[in-house]
């Protein structure tokens, strides 16, 4: 194994193996810490593979987590207050809502994208945070699931052999789905279906005169993206166990494309190390300040302007 | 739905795409002549309504404000070009929205440092505060009459700087070919710079005209900006005209939507249904359009003609 690969996995792992420890030793906020941070961590590794792997750079990307989230929340209002029985959705398991987080948002995806991918650019960017916002007042307007003040979230997924109410079980599940999620998008980009998605960003013209019909490969990832987005929505419903359209404001995607690009765009493990970041920077700076927005948008600013190919970047010596 | 009623909706969706135009216009020339997407323009909308509000009440005139704010949020958006933006004309736009998203917690939050978390809210001169009869029977705040007049004058204003003195036409230009404009001896920086400022300029007016109506409040930038994409969009990134047209459709859509859409929606389904349905659908209702505008017409219904 070369330093990088090394270096990769016991980032992973230690992701994986210190949180718990910190739960044990009494320090249960850094349990919860990491597991906002894992699931987080899920939905940049999924924009990753459109942004940084293909080349479409998705502004409602927090859409699809709410989505996700959603299609936990409401299976499980109406188990509590009745109704859509006869869908078979008023329920609390999980082998209902995950699939239907996953298929909802694929189906989201392949609509939405369909559109959206026949646009370039700064368009492609508007038009998938306009679809983003469409999703945003839908929720807020259905007074049924709370509206603006957003759903409380009674019973989390019940799965087999799993109690998500124990916290370090929770963040078991989404630790071993971090890892699944890289592994996919690894095995996604390194197949010929990837390569396509890859030749596609850099010249798509190329690729097309190649004989490759890219719109068809640039949905498919699109969805594939999409629908690991909604998956690590329906962990952050049954992690905070309130939602609320707030999860699916535009500056939510924001954060998801600054972690991608934080951590290094186009990299394994860009997403997950700039989640991290994220995420301690954002703990650290509200705790010494109010006013932690003005440095965090400065160190945006900064990233922006000076760190180019993030923190992996920097890691690699920035020879790519 | 009665007459009176139908012309004071009309009235206030012109007026709201008369705010959205100033808004979108700055935003659509950056982009035209620059390349440069920028998020943070709505808050230099934002930091126009708590200069305004504050010189308000430093020179006790709202009017006099307006006019000493114009300049100062100007000078705020050449700084904004000089030192984020500028560094950022090289990269792609994924940098520009990024840098900007940063930008915008900072103006923000500087906001908040500055003026506190709460709403300022503007005084009116008297002669402004009151209502005029349109008709016997229409009758509208004076105020609001005066952000429509206002919005008119800076949209001919912009048309005629745009299209009829040297200034716009070194933009007009710049926009087509930038290497070949400061070939020809133009200081092509400088140009930007005074073109980032106009746009900061248009922007903080909107917030000054409408800092009476809702008060200068933190999140105001951040809810128009994205209505302001949304008519760049529609009208076609770079055309002026394009912006001025879909401003006008999307503010007149917009706000005849959340005033009429249940009532149309009553004609053909139940009671129940269209009241539950129609605040649903006129919320998204814009973002509808620029979906169907995009899946037709990918560039917009005016795309301009060079690039």
């Amino acid at each position: 194994m070369t330093r990088k690969t090394l270096l990769s996995v016991g980032f992973i792992l230690a992701l994986g193996i210190l949180p718990p420890i910190f739960y044990w030793t009494g320090n249960a906020f850094w349990l919860d810490l990491a597991t906002r941070l894992v699931i987080l961590a899920i939905a940049a590794t999924s924009l990753n593979l459109i942004l940084g792997y293909g080349g479409m750079v998705s502004f409602g990307h927090a859409a699809y987590m709410g989505l996700g989230a959603y299609a936990v929340g409401i299976p499980a209002h109406h188990w509590l207050y009745g109704g859509l029985e006869a869908w078979g959705l008023a329920t609390t398991s999980g082998l209902v809502q995950i699939p239907l987080a996953v298929a909802v948002t694929a189906i989201f995806a392949l609509l939405t994208g369909a559109i959206c991918l026949r646009t370039r650019g700064v368009y492609f960017i508007m038009i998938t945070m306009a679809f983003a916002q469409m999703v945003y007042y839908l929720i807020v307007s259905i007074e049924e699931y709370g509206g603006d003040d957003g759903l409380v979230i009674d019973t989390r997924s019940e799965l087999p052999g799993l109690d998500l109410d124990n916290p370090l079980q929770l963040f078991g599940l989404a630790w071993v789905s971090l890892v699944a999620a890289i592994l996919i998008v690894r095995m996604v980009i390194n197949s010929r279906f990837g390569m396509v998605i890859q030749g596609a960003k850099g010249n798509d013209e190329r690729m097309r005169t190649l004989g490759f019909n890219t719109y068809v490969y640039r949905l498919v990832a699109y969805v594939i993206s999409g629908a690991m987005a909604g998956y690590a929505g329906a962990l952050l419903g049954n992690f905070t166990t309130f939602i609320s359209p707030e999860m699916m404001d535009w500056s939510r995607s924001g954060e998801l494309m600054f972690m991608v690009i934080l951590g290094g765009v186009a990299t394994t493990l860009g997403p997950v190390v700039g989640a991290t970041v994220f995420i301690v920077l954002e703990e650290v700076l509200s705790d010494l300040t109010l006013y932690w927005h003005l440095p965090f948008g400065l160190l945006l600013i900064a990233v922006v302007l000076f760190g180019r190919g993030g923190l992996i970047g920097l890691l690699n010596g920035r020879d790519q | 739905m009665d007459t009176t009623l139908l012309v004071i909706q009309a009235l206030n969706g012109v007026q709201l795409g008369l705010l959205l135009f100033l808004v979108a216009s700055g935003l659509t020339l950056v982009f035209g002549i620059l390349d440069f997407v920028n998020l943070a323009h709505g808050s230099l909308y934002m930091l126009g309504a708590f200069i305004c509000a504050t010189l308000t009440f430093a020179l006790g005139n709202f009017l006099w404000a307006v006019l000493v704010a114009l300049p100062i949020t100007a000078g705020l958006g050449f700084l904004v070009e000089r030192f984020i933006a500028r560094p950022l004309y090289t990269r792609d736009h994924l940098d520009h929205v990024l840098g900007t998203f940063g930008l915008i917690l900072v103006l923000d939050t500087a906001a908040h440092l500055i003026w506190g978390p709460e709403g300022i809210a503007v005084p009116l001169p008297e002669w402004l505060d009151g209502q005029t009869n349109l008709t016997a029977e229409i009758v509208v705040p004076t105020y609001r009459l005066l952000i429509i007049g206002a919005g008119l004058a800076a949209a001919g204003g912009l048309f005629w700087l745009v299209n009829h003195t040297r200034l716009g036409m070194l933009i007009r230009a710049g926009a087509s070919n930038r290497t070949m404009v400061s070939a020809l001896g133009i200081n092509i920086e400088l140009l930007f710079g005074l073109v980032f400022a106009l746009g900061a300029a248009l922007a903080g007016l909107a917030g000054m005209l409408i800092a009476p109506i809702t008060e200068a409040n933190i999140g105001m930038g951040n809810n128009i900006i994205i209505t302001a994409f949304v008519v760049i969009i529609v009208g076609g990134i770079g055309s002026i005209k394009g912006a001025f047209i879909a401003a006008l459709l999307i503010g007149l859509i917009d706000t005849m939507g959340r005033a009429f859409l249940d009532d149309i929606f009553k004609i053909f389904m139940s009671n129940e249904a269209a009241e539950t349905s129609a605040p649903a659908i006129s919320a998204m209702l814009i973002y509808i359009i620029m979906a169907t505008v995009l899946a037709v017409k990918p560039q917009g219904l005016f795309p301009p003609k060079v690039r």
